[in-house]
């Protein structure tokens, strides 16, 4: 291996670890009083209730459920997609795999605080927890908020060991790069990472195992989640199509977040050496895929239910096709597919900005998924006498905008923890061997050979 | 339960009995009309036909404590079970208030504490000691005056004799002026209750829906057939 790259890559990547700027602080300091309003807003809805906010008879479930199918969404960037990329190696997802990673823990974390959130009383939440008691209370397992429970911990506990495993060569790497209490500190976190041949063969059979298990475990958690609406009787909830569907959007909306992650990358940590226009557009071509997938989904879940014109059901359709609901539901159509679409398939405009564009828009547009899955359901039940209507008020926005800031506010601390791209993985794929394989490959993706 | 339609005259006595009886919250004319009001048994209000020919038709609506009840098997925490006796009971110490439950309910008929409780004065000092105020972040519902059926039960066995039919009477029933409502022991094939179950005239709520509801509505089938009405028919088709 070619010393010379080798320092050019740890020079680089190290320096946001080992070199705050001014505008870092700018930015903390932003979004933690951010957060803190969130947190504080949080704290004046359990003193007074979930009263505050615009909840009401009959749609009890609104924002808060939103936001937490929305960011357990998000999570699915990550692990789910570095975890396709790792077993069907893939070269050119050398640097993309840990800013993904990274986006999984943080939303996971992110999502799993609005089941709290959302709780009438929030202090007896640990009531989901199975331990003997005392009172012979035991969670009702039949219930998909206890199988809620048990995923996002599996989930997060898996996403977590899949973020650290492979960084631990990265925190050797700072470790004896650096003196003093950063050296200490790093002594730790790489739990004795010396680079013997041995280690490197557990750690590569560790990655299998965990790429090979963690896939089943994201379709899972995003599965479960979906039953959280299926599993009810409610009109346009009891649905068999909720399992895949939530699961195809949850990948869309996770890979338009690791493109907008990627670009911010770039551009404020000058990384445009590492995260090539070749990285966005396979991306970009992934979330063409997903895009149509998601829109086949709505349109069976559609069809079927116009089709099949049961009452109860049609009222809640015409809702959002072209009732109340409307122009939410076709700002939905728009993001996630109209802009989206021409954007992603037509080469030529498939540029670093387009792809930006159009992840912005899936965004917004799986955002507004949810909230119209579960909003327009709830204020048009079976009993018509108690149909209502759902407007937000200030709390439930205050505690959805603190969540976007969280996650940028764990973001950039984490860039100080850990390089956000992983420099042995870089390293191995400058080996001539490797390199020469993933010339191919990389063409190949780029539609050069074909 | 059963409900007699033809009978109720809409008076809405019920609810307000139902309020004293059960300690249920009023939450004030801003709070209602964000829809946070709570009435356990509601009067729900129909107008038919065209103008000038209009009739309104009530329906009192209330827990209908369904057999495959859909509030029971989504509560993380049983506060939402079915007893022994066949209610579907509420267990407000174990709610963490998720209102999965109320999400579930296909009839509504569930309510959520979205603020502190607070009864107006003079009503503070004239609450229920027979039954526990619930507070803020717990789901409530009908409980059919489970407090007046255990109080029934305890009585009658202290007094060495069977309960009879009618001896016990939710708050609703008994201040049912028309005698729209009635409750019994549905278990019982003999009680009223069971006998107006199976009359012709009765129905279910969101029957197609599966829940298997306890409370039977009567009602002719319209309005406009009042004269080939008998009122015996209901009594001779349970034989």
């Amino acid at each position: 291996m070619n010393p010379e790259t080798d320092n050019r890559l740890a020079d680089d990547l190290l320096r946001p670890v080992l070199h705050t700027s001014r505008g870092f602080y700018i930015a903390v300091a932003l979004f933690s009083s951010i957060v803190l309003c969130g947190a504080a807003t949080w704290g004046y809805q359990i003193y007074y209730g979930i009263g505050v906010t615009g909840y009401n008879w009959p749609v009890f479930w609104a924002f808060h459920e939103t936001n937490f199918v929305f960011w357990i969404g998000i999570s699915h960037a990550g692990t789910l997609i570095s975890a396709i990329l790792r077993i069907v190696n893939a070269t050119w997802r050398r640097p993309v795999t840990r800013c993904a990673e990274v986006i999984t823990a943080f939303a996971l974390m992110i999502g799993a605080m609005f089941p709290l959130i959302h709780l009438g009383r929030p202090w007896l939440a640990w009531w989901l927890i199975p331990y003997p008691s005392e009172r012979g209370l035991w969670p009702n397992y039949r219930s998909p908020l206890v199988w809620d429970f048990f995923a996002i911990n599996t989930y997060l506990t898996a996403s977590l060991l899949f973020l650290i495993l492979p960084a631990l060569p990265d925190f050797a790497l700072i470790r004896d790069r650096t003196t003093g209490w950063r050296k200490r500190v790093y002594s730790i976190l790489s739990m004795g990472w010396h680079g013997t041949p041995k280690q490197w063969h557990r750690l590569e059979s560790a990655m299998h195992i965990m790429a090979l298990a963690i896939i089943p475990i994201a379709v899972s958690v995003h599965t479960i989640v979906s039953f959280d609406f299926s599993m009810a009787l409610v009109p346009m909830w009891h649905s068999t199509i909720f399992g895949p569907y939530f699961v195809a959007g949850a990948i869309f909306s996770g890979i338009a977040a690791l493109i907008i992650v990627m670009a911010l990358l770039r551009k404020l940590l000058h990384l445009e050496a590492y995260l090539l226009p070749l990285h966005f557009q396979n991306l970009g071509k992934l979330m063409l895929t997903m895009s149509l997938l998601w829109g086949y989904f709505v349109f069976n879940e559609r069809l079927t239910i116009w089709y099949g014109n049961s009452p109860h059901e049609m009222t809640v359709f015409w809702s959002t096709q072209t009732g109340k609901y409307a122009p939410l539901f076709w700002t939905m159509v728009l993001c996630n597919f109209v802009i989206p679409f021409p954007l992603l398939t037509i080469k030529r405009l498939r540029s670093i900005t387009a792809t930006v564009i159009a992840s912005c828009g899936v965004v917004v547009g799986m955002w507004l998924e949810r909230f119209l899955i579960i909003v327009p359901s709830l204020s048009r039940k079976a009993a018509s006498f108690s149909w209502g209507s759902y407007t937000p008020r200030w709390p439930e926005i205050v505690i959805m905008v603190a969540s976007f800031a969280g996650m940028a506010l764990l973001y950039l601390l984490f860039s100080k923890l850990m390089p956000i791209i992983s420099i042995w993985e870089l390293k191995v794929g400058q080996h001539p061997q490797i390199k020469s394989a993933a010339k191919v490959q990389d063409a190949e993706a780029a539609g050069e050979l074909v | 339960m059963a409900v007699d339609l033809d009978r109720c005259t809409g008076c809405e006595a019920c609810v307000v009995a139902c309020h004293a009886e059960n300690n249920i919250p009023t939450v004030g004319p801003t709070e209602a009309a964000r829809g946070r009001a709570m009435h356990w048994i509601r009067v729900e209000r129909y107008w038919e036909g065209e103008f000038p020919d209009v009739q309104l038709k009530f329906k009192p609506v209330m827990c209908q404590h369904c057999d495959e009840a859909p509030c029971e098997p989504v509560c993380p925490t049983y506060a939402s079970s079915h007893t022994s006796e066949g209610l579907n009971a509420q267990i407000y110490n174990r709610c963490i208030g998720t209102r999965y439950c109320a999400n579930a309910c296909s009839y509504n008929v569930r309510f959520f504490n979205f603020s502190s409780p607070v009864w107006d004065k003079p009503l503070h000092l004239q609450l229920n000691p027979d039954v526990s105020a619930r507070e803020m972040g717990v789901m409530e519902k009908c409980t059919f005056c489970i407090q007046r059926i255990n109080t029934g039960k305890i009585e009658a066995k202290a007094a060495g004799e069977p309960l009879k039919d009618g001896d016990i009477k939710p708050a609703c029933v008994q201040s049912c002026t028309a005698n729209a409502l009635v409750f019994g022991d549905l278990n019982d094939p003999d009680s009223h209750v069971s006998q107006l179950s199976r009359s012709p005239r009765g129905s279910k709520l969101l029957e197609e829906l599966g829940t298997k509801p306890k409370v039977t509505y009567l009602q002719r089938e319209s309005w406009d057939e009042r004269s080939e009405y008998e009122p015996d028919r209901a009594k001779s088709s349970t034989k």
